[in-house]
């Protein structure tokens, strides 16, 4: 896992974002979370559980506040997972 | 979208989720007849929504020293207590819960909002870490977003997930503030304390407990969860409102270091907001010395919430995890709670409505709190009224 790239991240955050939206639209990494997807703020939370058991690493809510679009979420998660 | 317009879409959203005119949210008490009876509209109502746990609010004596204080003191005191609103009642109630809880040092809050607000932004900033349940309170989240401190969210009441955050912490865990709740407010459970103890020493971080729901409902002088667990020396901070148990409004924080008292230079939740009133400062006095001597009114309250817990669970309602003075009753959709709320009120009795996201797990609620003024008679009635509900509400 901790050779995981960036692009991986991304792929992995779509599929698991069409899972947590009852939107019907394709997910990229220019999706915007909260206008495209109508994800919620606890939706958004749970899904950030999820991810941090995956990749075994803490994403500090403070850090969310920059995060727009699912390629933002994954730069984080990737800066997050290279530097535990 | 501009800055009005983003509160038109929260209009349309919250009108979308609640029909025009129901009102379930900030619904007008036009009278409070007693510690279990107002009336709302024209109806004389149950009061089974309200945090008056002891069901102190009409007490003689809170009511007796307000009266006093307010013919003695005024009305307000108009300044900090930095300034001119150090009066001798909040310096004698801040002596008298240091010692309600057997510790050196306690700073008292205008809110209880305020009191997690000032304490938690006081005690840990940029660089240092929060470790917070799931289901912690908004002053909870509040004030760790105004300590600029990194916010790491636990699963609610899972001392396993807690561990793991810790360990992946590293040295980080040793400036960690863990933050957790003696009874939790939506679904009423209460915290795994003795465990979660046992974490924060392995990992030497420091435990704040926000005691709100639990001050005079558990332990054997009203303490709290640290008094039913036995726990009292190994919780670093407590934190409690004036505004449940006590009927009043403020908050405070209690602790056995010294630091503590540092707060009252750096908290702007405490410098920049003018001091309790005279009058509440004076109830609250008199309502901890009543809970303090409540053990009869706690077991009355304890005895209430097991006939209610009961009651409903017996009829077939999805209840919380545990029994206790906050009785949830989760439902999978918000039309089912409006339904039950409605036909509760049509029958006059009045519980909260929690709608998602405010509610857990994507559930809605209709949270029924139980005090210990409320008869045997009107749980009765509540928990047949729940009863005749329930086929067309689950």
């Amino acid at each position: 896992m901790s050779e995981i790239t960036q692009v991986q991240i991304t792929e992995l955050l779509c599929q698991r974002l069409a899972c947590f939206t009852d939107v019907d639209t394709e997910i990229s990494p220019e999706t915007n979370l909260i206008t495209h997807l109508a994800i919620d703020s606890v939706k958004l939370l749970n899904l950030i559980m999820e991810i941090e058991d995956q990749f075994d690493i803490s994403v500090p809510l403070n850090a969310l506040v920059d995060v727009l679009t699912v390629q933002d979420l994954a730069n984080l998660i990737y800066k997050i997972k290279s530097s535990s | 979208m501009n800055l009005l317009e983003k509160l038109d879409a929260a209009a349309a959203a919250r009108k979308a989720q609640l029909p025009e005119g129901l009102g379930a949210f900030g619904i007008p008490i036009e009278e409070s007849y007693s510690a279990t009876e107002a009336r709302i509209g024209e109806r004389r109502v149950l009061m089974l929504g309200t945090n008056n746990y002891l069901g102190l609010s009409f007490s003689p004596e809170c009511r007796e020293a307000a009266h006093k204080a307010i013919d003695q003191e005024g009305t307000g005191t108009t300044g900090s207590r930095m300034a001119n609103g150090n009066y001798y009642g909040h310096r004698a109630l801040e002596r008298e819960l240091a010692e309600f809880y057997h510790c050196h040092e306690c700073i008292v809050f205008t809110t209880g909002y305020q009191a997690n607000l000032g304490t938690i932004s006081g005690l840990v900033g940029a660089g240092d870490v929060v470790l917070i349940d799931g289901d912690a309170h908004a002053s909870i989240y509040d004030g760790c977003i105004l300590s600029g401190a990194d916010i790491i969210r636990f699963r609610h009441n899972d001392v396993a997930d807690l561990e793991k955050r810790l360990r992946r912490l590293g040295d980080r865990s040793q400036n960690a503030l863990i933050i957790i709740e003696g009874i939790y407010s939506m679904l009423g459970d209460q915290a795994p304390l003795a465990k979660i103890v046992e974490l924060k020493n392995a990992y030497q971080s420091t435990l704040l407990l926000d005691e709100a729901h639990s001050l005079g409902v558990l332990g054997k002088t009203g303490q709290g969860l640290v008094e039913k667990t036995g726990m009292i020396n190994e919780v670093d901070f407590i934190t409690g409102t004036f505004s449940k148990s006590l009927c009043g409004i403020g908050g405070f924080c209690v602790s056995n270091h010294p630091q503590l008292d540092q707060l009252r230079y750096i908290s702007h939740p405490y410098i920049f907001t003018a001091s309790p009133s005279p009058a509440t400062i004076a109830s609250t006095r008199a309502a901890l010395k009543l809970l303090h001597d409540g053990y009869l009114l706690r077991e009355q309250l304890w005895k209430n919430a097991h006939q209610l817990f009961s009651c409903l669970k017996k009829t077939g309602y999805c209840l919380g995890p545990e029994p206790g003075p906050i009785v949830a009753v989760l439902l999978d959709s918000p039309k089912q709670a409006l339904t039950l709320w409605n036909g509760l009120m049509e029958h006059d009795i009045y519980v909260n409505l929690v709608l998602p996201p405010a509610a857990p797990e994507g559930k809605s609620l209709v949270r029924c709190s139980i005090n210990a003024a409320h008869t045997a008679e009107q749980i009765d009635r509540v928990c047949e009224t729940f009863s005749r509900l329930y086929p067309a509400v689950v």
